[in-house]
């Protein structure tokens, strides 16, 4: 799904990645854990091709093509799909008309859509205007599932979420990733099996999100390289118990 | 604005004769009057009006609670209407109202049947047809007590291409508890000069909502409608959506003066240019208390132009709620990104941004004549980016 070669990103001067490797299967999820200022999110904005992440060297491969100079709208059409932690207000611009832009042509139902992230209300706001740290959650994923996309981006799902909204919104992101929000009924077995492989490539500190999603590979970003490649679980353990400093012994 | 000489337009003798059906105009002339919210069917509407050149040629109501005709034909069935021909606004203002005053060509006179709401649009339309034609209209609104109704304007030329000078008077009485909406659009030309010189007054508990939209270039219009509340609980709110193209030279005021306790005021407008100059007053003036009044000028600089915004707010008495925003800049490339993060290309995010940023929806217009506006926006954006 998503193969990332000795990547290295800048922002202005400054160098944030320093040569990361990492491979995304197609059905796999893969959980980031890192310090704040690691890099983590300028991962993620890389990925997604925003302009002021300067990519100086190495590749990303997605869905086998080359993407590291594609403009962000191509990687989203290939089916790339990021949930944003501060998304931007657009003013006279409703949520409803934005989830039937993100389906690209293809039909969806925003009310049906919204009600399973209980968010019907919104859909005749303004995006994101206002929006609470819980509801920008909400509208992100109501964008995502009617993108539908092959590989979803999460930056920390869990944050600013109360616990009851938590679950919802783990639930939804367990159903994103295993496609089961694709229109099947008219599609043969082995084409219901392709549509449901997709990926997760998810950011989080506290681990919440591990009891919904299924997720065996993890990783840390610690000050701009990739380390410590264990089970989600187990990282987080070993953060828990010894912080991150370990991280530093690990890259030497 | 530029010195206008008005003896380059013809004032006189471009007479027209009447048509009694809309549908039978010419298919080029039928399109322009869509494009400026006319309905040509008329099925839509419960009155219509059109003015072309020098006369009206059509005015037919089929509402028993509207009454419309020619401005002229007012005067001389209601003694001069002394309670409100030139009640308003004085003829001698400027030159415009004095030429007005002096050779008046015709205008409306639509006057509401008491307690009555008149449930759909009533409809008008101003219309330049000949090259260098010289307009002047005064138009008299009158909404009685209680009752509400939804006005229409289209302003048009027939070729965009053509010269023109359009001169109009319009006088709003809006009574106890009276609701007008008033809904204009612009649709002149690049050699086009236009004065409107507007004024109302409203009573106790009547409400005007005015919607502005021009989407075409136009070379030279200068205007300030004023509304007086002067009644307890009046309420008025401009809604302005203006784009001036290159060639275009825009001076757009609204002016609310809140005269009597409760009232509110809302002036807002959203501006782009893309080469046109834009300057685009505003000011709200409370001179009793409560009133609350809120002044919000949004613009967009696409590619190039000028936007010169002026907000004043003028409170005379202590407790008065005055604010505004004003706000003149470009589209946020972070917006941008976003939509392009869902796969949308950099012009469908510039024109979803746009479009959401001119806010048409707001003026809850009937739909077709929003899908007409959302046409014109679609068009125009060929030169915004
Ligand atoms: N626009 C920017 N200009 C300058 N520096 C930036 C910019 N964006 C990010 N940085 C810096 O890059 C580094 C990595 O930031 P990033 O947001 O990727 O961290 P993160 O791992 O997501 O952290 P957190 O856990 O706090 O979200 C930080 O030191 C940050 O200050
Ligand atoms: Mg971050």
């Amino acid at each position: 799904m998503l193969t990332i070669e000795d990547l290295h990103v800048k922002i202005g001067e400054r160098e944030v990645l320093k040569g990361i490797n990492l491979h995304i299967k197609e059905g796999e999820t893969f959980i980031l854990f890192g310090p704040n200022g690691s890099g983590k999110t300028s991962l993620l904005m890389t990925l997604m091709g925003f302009s002021g992440y300067t990519v100086t060297g190495g590749r990303i491969i997605f869905r086998g093509q080359d993407v590291t100079q594609a403009p962000s709208f191509e990687r989203a059409r290939l089916g790339l799909g990021m949930s944003f932690q501060r998304p931007p207000t657009i003013h006279g611009l409703k949520t409803r008309h934005l989830v039937q832009m993100c389906a690209r042509g293809r039909q969806v139902d925003p009310e049906a859509l919204a009600g399973k992230v209980n968010f019907t209300e919104f859909l005749d706001r303004d995006i994101n205007a206002g929006f609470s740290g819980g509801e920008i959650k909400r509208s992100e994923l109501l964008q995502l599932m009617a993108q539908n996309p092959k590989l979803v981006l999460f930056d920390e799902p869990e944050s600013g979420v109360d616990l009851e909204n938590m679950q919802l919104i783990g639930k939804v992101v367990r159903s994103l990733l295993s496609g089961e929000l694709s229109p099947r009924a008219e599609l043969s077995m082995k084409e219901q099996k392709s549509r449901t492989a997709r990926s997760g490539l998810i950011i989080t500190h506290t681990g919440y999100i591990l009891d919904y999603v299924n997720a065996d590979r993890g990783q840390v970003l610690y000050n701009g390289h990739l380390c410590c490649e264990a089970r989600p679980r187990d990282i987080l353990e070993h953060i828990r118990s010894y912080g991150y400093q370990e991280c530093v012994r690990c890259l030497n | 604005m530029s010195k206008v000489d008005l003896s380059q337009f013809t004032f006189k003798g471009l007479e027209r004769p009447v048509i009694e059906d809309l549908r039978t105009m010419s298919a080029a002339d039928k399109e322009q009057l869509i494009m400026s919210g006319v309905d040509v069917d008329e099925t839509d509407r419960s009155a219509s009006f059109l003015h072309m050149d020098h006369s009206n040629v059509h005015c037919e109501s089929n509402d028993p609670n509207v009454e419309i005709m020619d401005i002229k034909k007012a005067l001389a069935k209601y003694d001069g209407l002394p309670d409100y021909f030139w009640k308003l606004i004085d003829k001698d203002k400027d030159e415009f109202t004095r030429a007005a005053a002096e050779n008046l060509h015709g205008g409306y006179f639509i006057r509401t049947t008491k307690g009555v709401k008149i449930e759909k649009p009533v409809q008008s339309c101003l219309f330049i047809k000949a090259d260098k034609a010289g307009q002047n209209v005064h138009n008299i609104v009158v909404v009685e007590e209680d009752s509400e109704v939804h006005i229409i304007t289209g302003c048009l030329v027939a070729d965009s291409h053509n010269a023109g000078a359009h001169l109009g008077i319009s006088e709003f009485y809006v009574k106890k508890g009276g609701k007008l909406t008033f809904t204009m659009i612009h649709n002149w030309g690049e050699n086009v000069t236009v004065r409107p010189r507007s004024y109302g007054l409203v009573e106790e508990g009547g409400a005007y909502l005015s919607n502005y939209v021009l989407m075409k270039p136009v070379k030279d219009l200068q205007m300030y409608p004023t509304i007086r509340l002067a009644g307890r609980g009046a309420v008025a709110r401009f809604n302005s959506v203006v784009v001036a193209p290159e060639g275009s030279h825009l001076n757009m005021g609204n002016r609310v003066i809140m005269d009597a306790p409760e009232t509110r005021a809302e002036i807002i407008s959203r501006t782009i240019t893309t080469g046109g100059t834009l300057i685009v007053p505003g000011h709200i003036q409370a001179n009793a208390v409560p009133a609350r009044g809120h002044l919000e000028c949004k613009g967009l600089i696409l590619g190039k132009g000028v936007i010169h915004a002026i907000p004043e707010l003028e409170g005379r008495v202590a407790g008065v709620e005055l604010s505004h925003e004003a706000a003149v800049g470009k589209i946020a490339q972070e917006e941008i990104e976003y939509l392009m993060a869902r796969g949308m290309d950099e012009e469908e995010a510039t024109s979803t941004i746009v479009r959401g940023f001119l806010n048409v929806e707001i003026m809850g217009l009937p739909a077709k004549l929003q899908e007409t506006i959302q046409k014109t926006i679609a068009e125009s954006e060929k030169d915004m980016f």
